[in-house]
């Protein structure tokens, strides 16, 4: 009881957080930062010790379509539309719910600089917060798509107020964009009450939806949430974004964000749609060939540093969705674990692209230069993202690359052959950029003379650069109690996928 | 014995706790303590490795599994586990790597002394050691696959490890990309050799009998084929990740530029351990890809045409680094070869090539190893790499001028030295193979190489002093005592350990080509042996005999255009960067981004203008003014009374 209290406090403090700081003025600076930190900080204690409960507590599957549920919460919330307050968790959702606080506790550390609106500015990633950690509990389709939109605006406002460079036009771009995709799944949830009559996932799950409806329905929706990953052709708003939103948005983004539009694709399109997801994720798979083989060789042309990681990102995710559209448990386990992976990687990333860039004031590669000797701190840690980024076994990466490229190769399709043959042989590619990028701005000789003023990470970041190295090194080096606890979640969809 | 075979991990974990120590604490605290650090902990390792080594072959070496558990579950039984292999071949690269990474701790108290950042490099090449180890004795093909990636990477570091001079780091990054672009195709034969087989396990891959997968349809998106021809692939790619990783021919020019690196490392990573893992994974599968169709046939092609393609270009060589680089080349194709001229014409094998190949990675390891230590401490103390500047070092370094020595007599095949004994089983299993050009390619190959080490050899201990800094040399202990331990191995190890080779590194499960199959050359000895010896003393001729004109010999710019187009290693590195920088960058990159930013962004960009302007369109019928709404309303019904038809 008191764990289902704690589990449903996830999403409620961090708005009872921002009531508390509604009084505080703004010039309180430190009171603010310091409530905020530990608001994070508790609910990033809670998401662990469940998680941890729930690893030592772990059943294996024992067979059906149900998820293993724990913490599971339902009272009717809006009578009038039959929606229910559901929540719960299953091995998916909790080690979401970790990377999410996670990527926020380290997101409040690395903002910790800003130079000012910090009421505003906490406030709005505390929402941002809520909003993300409400859908990946959520298991009502209203609930979820409340949080779902919850999370769009609050990134504009933050883009457009904190943001650098052409700030207006990339939050429109992301904003729009997401909210393009987020009509498509309205769209869709509704068809789905309308031939479900249910807005539960798990009643749902036991409805067969009607063929005809999910023919038209299954790639809308997919689509829909694919739009927030950035797949091949919605993925334009993902560069545009991220350069210009604030360091702990552009880790938001792209750390749990994009997670949350795979996730949908999965939980919700994937398991409750399979014959739909036979029909169509063959064809989806043209446009993922995009994404895995164009994003890592676009990036290797970039100069800035968070274009370089925006198509990092669009490549990473691209090996997601290969494993989402090879549909056998090896491959869906794999991209399961890339996401928590890429979750972890790419808030490095853009953790240590923010420090740097707050320091030298360019995010250009060809002006900088020689920084490892100045700042050996931030340049270990972006090598370490590096190296986890390319795959390097040790990190999470690797094992989820593996498990993505072993599971897609079982899938015995022509096309997914060929696609998973691109895949593996794109790696290369990945290291090109990576190491060109690491060498022009860490190696080499010191080029500019005022860069030798600058000083190497403070103690908070340095905390921020320790807690994702931790993260990526517990998956890559014992993956084994992660991905058999992955496959409760994997094994109900494979059940209702093979149907 | 068994609780020393069950605590052998520990031969691992040392270098390990050597890597996370130095780094985390070690190496910002006190550049001393670090190395007196690595040092232990290399050196227990070789201790315990020794005594693992002892206890297995005196207790019959039969191959255990000493620990292992499951890394990643992959499904069913089918897992991907770390372990612990004990074997004839694993049992022997433990005790190669431990004994090679401890004279190298040794030796780089005494060369990096000066260096600001010493304790990185002991972090650095502890965490070299244990990746290395990790890979030596892997159970499965994953495993391997994880601790081939982690030496590349240390490989990455070690060679980048002066990152503020932009050739080192540019040579680091070709070494990474050109290893990891041979990996992609190990990591896709790994997928496709692990999807039929079920396994990752080496044990099953070799246990795995072609015919029973010819009925298997399997679909490698090109075209279906049988699943025994696409294991047949399967091998072949996994080969090319040893391809790159041995650095053959035309994925050679990573190494010689490698030499960027402090020489310790060249030492370590690229002569003794590291590059022989593409000869490891051959003869790990052996048995599996000799059963693979003519996979053996491409290494065996590529191991000679290397061997004899790094040895002509190692006789035109100044850089003295440069030249043991183009030696260690062609060595690792006579290994290559050697395993691939195993398998006879009629598909039987002849086990000598497998012993040979095992035996030339243990007798080469020392004493390449060693000429490059030699190597770092004329460097160290001419302050260039230049075979110019050197000359006459013979009364300055006596003792690394004898140690040399034994060294260059190892590596030429003299006997009884270790070289003779291993390079005379190769010259005969290319002889057995019935391939007369690989056999002519390995003899001559074997001339050439007694050539140019003695070429080194004579310009750079022999002759008058040739600059200011080599008048001053003199012998730093911390560096001279390792080559002079080394020097032991490289004069015994091929005596003494010949026995053992030939009775216990046997590939198992294979049709064998029985004795009376094979011809038996007893001249072959004398044949390799003479060709040495004119090596030698052509050599002599050139650089050693007293009225030797040295600075005609070595002069480049008034020779014939061959000697020039040799010198510039067949102008390959221009090539590779042709490759690299026109056809990646300019070309593939290019087109890429232009796709991206002209075509897709201007079809954002157009979707964002219609918006726009239909947004403003509609903005316009939003006046507030009474009549215009009546009268768009009157307009309306009536259009839509006679076009739409409105039931009315």
């Amino acid at each position: 009881m008191l764990q289902q209290i704690l589990f449903n406090l996830i999403w409620i403090i961090p708005f009872l957080t921002v009531l508390v700081c509604v009084p505080i003025a703004n010039s309180k600076v430190a009171l603010l930062k310091k409530i905020h930190l530990c608001s994070a900080g508790i609910v990033l204690m809670i998401t662990l010790f469940l998680a941890t409960n729930m690893i030592l507590d772990y059943a294996p599957y024992a067979g059906g379509n149900a998820f293993a549920m724990s913490y599971l919460t339902d009272f009717p919330w809006l009578a009038a539309i039959s929606a229910h307050y559901l929540v719960g968790a299953d091995a998916l959702t909790i080690l979401m719910l970790v990377l999410a606080a996670v990527i926020i506790f380290t997101g409040v550390l690395a903002s910790w600089r800003i130079a000012s609106g910090h009421k505003v500015f906490f406030g709005l990633l505390q929402i941002l917060a809520a909003s993300v950690y409400g859908v990946f509990m959520s298991f009502d389709l209203v609930l979820f798509f409340v949080f779902y939109e919850m999370e769009a605006l609050c990134m504009y406002l933050m883009i457009a107020g904190y943001g650098t460079g052409d700030k207006d036009l990339g939050g429109k771009k992301l904003t729009l964009t997401l909210a393009l995709g987020s009509a498509m799944v309205m769209a869709v949830f509704l068809g789905m009450y309308v031939e479900g009559g249910s807005w539960s996932v798990f009643e749902l799950a036991n409805v067969k939806l009607p063929e005809n409806f999910q023919m038209w329905a299954f790639p809308v929706l997919f689509m829909g949430f694919a739009v927030s990953s950035s797949l091949f052709p919605f993925h334009f708003w993902s560069p545009a974004g991220h350069s210009a939103a604030p360091t702990a948005v552009s880790m938001f983004a792209a750390g749990v964000m994009m997670k949350m539009g795979a996730y949908g694709c999965l939980r919700i399109a994937m398991y409750l749609m399979p014959e739909g997801a036979h029909f169509w994720l063959p064809y989806i798979l043209f446009f993922v060939i995009f994404n895995v083989c164009f994003g890592p060789f676009i990036a290797m042309r970039h100069k800035d540093l968070k274009f370089i990681t925006a198509y990092s990102s669009i490549s990473h995710l691209g090996l997601i969705f290969l494993g989402l559209c090879a549909m056998t448990p090896v491959a869906l386990r794999g991209a399961s674990l890339q996401m928590l992976s890429h979750g972890f990687l790419t808030g490095l990333f853009f953790a240590t692209i923010g420090m740097i860039y707050g320091r030298t004031h360019t995010r250009d590669i060809t002006q900088m230069g020689g920084l490892m000797k100045i700042m050996p701190f931030l340049g270990v840690g972006f090598v370490i993202a590096g190296f986890a980024g390319l795959g390097l076994p040790g990190f999470s990466g690797f094992v989820a690359e593996a498990s993505i490229f072993i599971g897609s190769f079982q899938n015995e399709g022509t096309l997914f052959r060929i696609v998973t043959i691109l895949a593996i042989l794109s790696v290369t590619a990945t290291a090109v950029y990576i190491l060109q990028t690491a060498n022009r701005m860490l190696h080499g000789p010191v080029t500019n003379p005022h860069f030798k003023e600058l000083t190497d990470a403070t103690f908070e970041e340095k905390i921020v650069i320790v807690i994702f190295v931790i993260c990526l090194l517990a998956i890559g080096l014992c993956p084994a109690p992660f991905a058999d606890f992955l496959d409760t979640s994997i094994a109900p969809i494979v059940s209702n996928l093979t149907r | 014995m068994t609780s020393l075979y069950s605590y052998s991990f520990l031969i691992l974990l040392l270098p390990l706790l050597s890597f996370a120590v130095n780094g985390l604490f070690l190496c910002r605290k006190s550049r001393k303590a670090s190395a007196a650090f690595s040092v232990l902990c290399a050196g227990l390792a070789a201790a315990y490795a020794i005594s693992v080594a002892l206890a297995f072959f005196t207790n019959g070496a039969t191959p255990t599994v000493a620990w292992q558990f499951r890394f990643l579950p992959i499904v069913g039984d089918f897992n991907a586990n770390i372990g612990l292999l004990l074997d004839p071949l694993s049992v022997m690269m433990l005790v190669v790597v431990t004994s090679i990474a401890f004279f190298v701790n040794i030796y780089s108290i005494g060369y990096m002394r000066e260096d600001m950042s010493s304790g990185r490099f002991f972090a650095l090449l502890s965490l070299f050691a244990f990746s290395m180890l990790g890979l030596v004795i892997a159970t499965n093909i994953l495993q391997m696959f994880v601790f081939w990636e982690l030496v590349g990477v240390s490989s990455y570091m070690l060679i980048g490890f002066w990152y503020h001079k932009p050739s080192a780091v540019s040579a680091s990054k070709q070494a990474f990309i050109l290893t990891r672009f041979a990996d992609s195709f190990f990591l896709l034969g790994m997928v496709l050799v692990s999807y039929a087989v079920k396994s990752f396990d080496f044990a099953a891959l070799n246990a795995v009998n072609l015919k029973d997968f010819a009925s298997i349809p399997l679909n490698l998106g090109i075209m279906v084929m049988p699943a025994s021809d696409a294991l047949t692939i399967g091998a072949a790619l996994i080969f090319v990740g040893g391809w790159g990783k041995s650095a053959m021919f035309p994925m050679h020019i990573w190494l010689p530029n490698a030499m960027e690196g402090p020489t310790p490392v060249s030492s370590i990573i690229h002569s003794a351990t590291m590059v022989v893992a593409g000869v490891y994974l051959v003869a790990r599968l052996f048995p599996f890809m000799a059963g693979a169709g003519n996979t053996l046939c491409i290494v065996m092609v590529v191991g000679a045409f290397t061997a004899i393609f790094a040895a002509v270009i190692a006789c035109t060589q100044k850089d003295i680094k440069r030249i043991l680089a183009y030696s260690t080349l062609s060595q690792l194709g006579y290994m290559m070869f050697s395993l691939g001229a195993s398998r006879l014409c009629d598909g039987s094998i002849n086990t000598l090539g497998y012993t040979a190949s095992t035996f030339h990675i243990f007798t080469h390891a020392f004493f390449k190893c060693m000429l490059f230590l030699v190597a770092g401490s004329l460097i160290h103390q001419v302050h260039t790499n230049d075979l110019d500047a050197m000359g006459g070092l013979r009364k300055k370094m006596p003792f690394t001028y004898i140690a040399t020595l034994i060294a260059c007599l190892a590596i030429a095949g003299i006997p009884p030295f270790s070289g003779f004994f291993s390079k005379d089983e190769i010259l005969m299993t290319a002889f057995q193979s019935g391939h007369v050009a690989v056999f002519a390619t390995g003899l001559l190959t074997s001339g050439l190489t007694a050539f140019y080490m003695f070429r080194l050899f004579f310009l750079a201990f022999h002759g008058k002093a040739r600059s200011e800094h080599t008048a001053h040399a003199h012998e730093d202990f911390a560096m001279t005592l390792p080559i002079v331990c080394l020097a032991v191995p490289s004069l015994l190890s091929g005596l003494l350990a010949k026995n053992i080779f030939a009775t216990k590194f046997v590939p198992g499960a294979l049709p064998v080509a029985t004795a009376e199959h094979l011809a038996h050359a007893t001249w072959i000895p004398y044949a390799a042996g003479g060709m040495a010896v004119l090596g030698i003393l052509i050599a002599a001729l050139f650089y050693a005999r007293p009225k030797a004109n040295i600075e005609r010999a070595l002069d480049v710019d008034n020779r014939c255009k061959l000697y020039k187009t040799i010198n510039h290693k067949f102008y390959f590195d221009e090539i590779y960067y042709a490759v690299v920088r026109q056809f990646i960058f300019r070309g593939v990159a290019a087109s890429a981004r232009f796709v991206e930013d002209w075509i897709i962004g201007s079809l954002v960009n157009a979707t964002l203008f219609v918006v726009r302007k239909a947004g403003a369109l509609v903005r316009e019928a939003e006046n507030g003014y009474l009549p215009f709404y009546v009268g768009v309303m009157i307009v309306g019904v009536i259009f839509w009374y006679f076009v739409g038809k409105l039931p009315l």
